[in-house]
């Protein structure tokens, strides 16, 4: 594989899907980081798999289920599932809005 | 509207499943739950660590529903992270299904033609979002009690081309879930939510470009109505939006490729969002969810719990009781109310009542009972054997009607029928008493 740069907007746009906002400096520094990170990954198309089916999981577990039964013990009450949020409203996680018309 | 421009529609709808708890979890699933938050786990609010785990029945039920609609099954599946920032999706991804769903490729029949099936997959449920103004801030306030729970996505082909087959296709598919006794469907709960994919095709330079070729080229945008909760509210949005689109045409520009959501209110459609990019939801297999295999026992296990086709029952029940879909189907939803409905029928048959007559009764009269059926019609309880001694009684005494009778005129009966009743005193089902007494003559 051939050396490559990523570019400023490619920086943004994975920025914008981790919705991170990021300096100039940043994107600069990321730059250079993201493009090695990539660079490393890519040795990996030095392996042949031609003869190898595509795999999702790498335990060797399958078919794991949970019969349809509730299981209360493990249920949060309101004050424990809000109690790491900053804001909130009556027991409701508050956000600034997210949908204006 | 003018034969210039065709509709183009496809829907995809979720549907929330009545499973007792959630999908990844065992929280409680609570559609009706009286308090924000109640309902959360460590694994639904998608805290560091938390280990999902698949709800069976679910997965059990989704198939179900892909084999009513007649989809095909996939041996191997799996989950998938769809990923996107929203406040309603506390892991910063939705568990759903990416290139190996559940079903595929299957079929709703409507009056206006079929619509193909592309897919049934299942999935988490989002939580709830509440918008509001605090203190004069606007806000979105979220609970959490819904995430988390079992949602199956149905999603169409381009086959649906008015308004009008859409909400007959949504119908449709919601009895055909509320047979399976697999989700209430509740709309304005939102246990079912209705998305619109809606563009306009110009037939007229489709035919000049593309004679040689039947098919139709989809046209090069669509606008996704989102979030319906009403089959009104469904017909009422497509029919705005394809005027909207028409004059946009008109004027010689295409529509914007968007989401839009439906106000009832002003009976308009409005922008919530531009997608300046593809969505960009970087699927991969769930690594915390071993993959899924459906075995040929398992799936025999699964068939053997569907209950007679949906369509197949309509046609027998015109076929063996002369009923009238569109009248009968007001009076079940699910299969286990079909079956009890039946064995009515079955009551009514040996009773020698008019089932169709019983069936105008309970939509017209809302009578639930064979017994209130026949006050109503007041016809008394006799015995075949009562009967029959009263006839032959009456045919001893009415020999020239019983002659004529037999030489062709066979009008006679009704005048034995009359002589029967005013012996016996009684109000007998005409019918009834017109079969016995030719099984005398
Ligand atoms: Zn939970």
């Amino acid at each position: 594989m051939s050396k490559k740069t990523l570019s400023t907007e490619e920086i943004l746009h994975i920025a914008k899907l981790g919705n991170l906002t990021l300096t100039e400096k940043e994107v600069e520094l990321f730059k250079k980081q993201l493009s090695s990170v990539i660079e490393y990954i890519d040795k990996l198309q030095e392996v042949d798999t031609k003869n190898v089916e595509p795999l999702s999981q790498t335990t060797g577990l399958t078919d794991i289920f949970r019969k349809d039964e509730p299981d209360e013990k493990r249920t949060l009450i309101p004050e424990e599932a809000l109690k790491n949020t900053k804001s909130k409203e009556n027991n409701l996680f508050k956000v600034k809005a997210v949908l204006t018309e | 509207m003018d034969k210039k421009y065709q509709p183009i529609i496809g829907m995809e709808t979720h549907v929330e499943l009545k499973t007792k708890s959630g999908m990844f979890c065992g929280c409680k699933n609570d559609p009706d739950a009286k308090k924000p938050n109640i309902h959360t786990c460590p694994v639904c609010l998608g805290l560091p660590g938390a280990l999902p785990v698949a709800n069976k029945k679910a997965i059990e039920w989704t198939i179900k529903l892909g084999l009513a609609l007649g989809c095909k099954i996939n041996k191997l599946s799996k989950f998938d992270r769809k990923h996107y920032f929203y406040p309603d999706l506390p892991k910063g991804y939705q568990i759903s299904q990416y290139d190996m769903p559940f079903c595929y490729q299957g079929k709703v029949e409507t009056s206006f033609g079929p619509v193909r099936i592309t897919r049934v997959h299942l999935e988490e449920d989002t939580g709830k979002l509440i918008h509001q103004n605090i203190n004069g801030h606007n806000v979105s306030l979220i609970d959490f009690n819904r995430s988390g729970v079992p949602l199956v996505e149905v999603v169409t082909e381009p086959d649906i081309f008015s308004s009008v087959q859409a909400k007959e296709y949504a119908k449709k598919l919601r009895q055909i879930i509320r047979y399976l006794d697999i989700s209430d469907c509740d709309m304005e709960k939102g246990g079912m939510r209705l998305e619109a994919n809606i563009s306009l095709l110009n037939v007229k330079s489709q035919m000049t470009n593309n004679k040689s070729n039947s098919k139709f080229k989809l046209p090069n945008y669509k606008v996704e109505l989102k979030n319906i909760n009403s089959f009104r509210f469904l017909e009422r949005g497509i029919e705005y939006e394809i005027e909207r689109q028409r004059e946009i045409l008109e004027s010689g520009k295409t529509p914007i490729q968007e989401t839009r959501g439906y106000n009832a209110e002003k009976n308009i459609t409005f922008t919530q969002r531009t997608k300046e990019e593809a969505a960009d939801y970087r699927y991969f297999p769930d690594p915390d969810l071993p993959p899924i295999n459906i075995s040929e026992k398992w799936l025999n296990e699964i068939k053997s719990t569907l209950p007679e086709p949906f369509d197949g029952l309509f046609k027998r029940w015109q076929e063996k009781y002369n009923l009238k879909p569109e009248l009968v189907e007001l009076l079940f939803e699910t299969a286990e109310e079909s079956k009890k409905l039946e064995e009515l029928f079955k009551k009514c048959i040996k009773e020698k009542l008019s089932v169709e007559k019983f069936v105008n009764a309970m939509v017209h009269k809302k009578i639930k009972t064979i017994e209130e059926f026949k006050k109503m019609t007041n016809i008394d309880e006799v015995s075949d054997d009562d009967l029959k001694v009263i006839i032959e009684k009456i045919l001893k005494v009415n020999p020239k009607a019983v002659a004529d009778y037999k030489a062709g005129k066979i009008n006679t009966i009704n005048f034995l029928v009359g002589m029967v009743m005013r012996e016996a005193k009684k109000k007998i089902e005409f019918q009834r008493l017109q079969d016995l007494i030719k099984s005398f003559l």
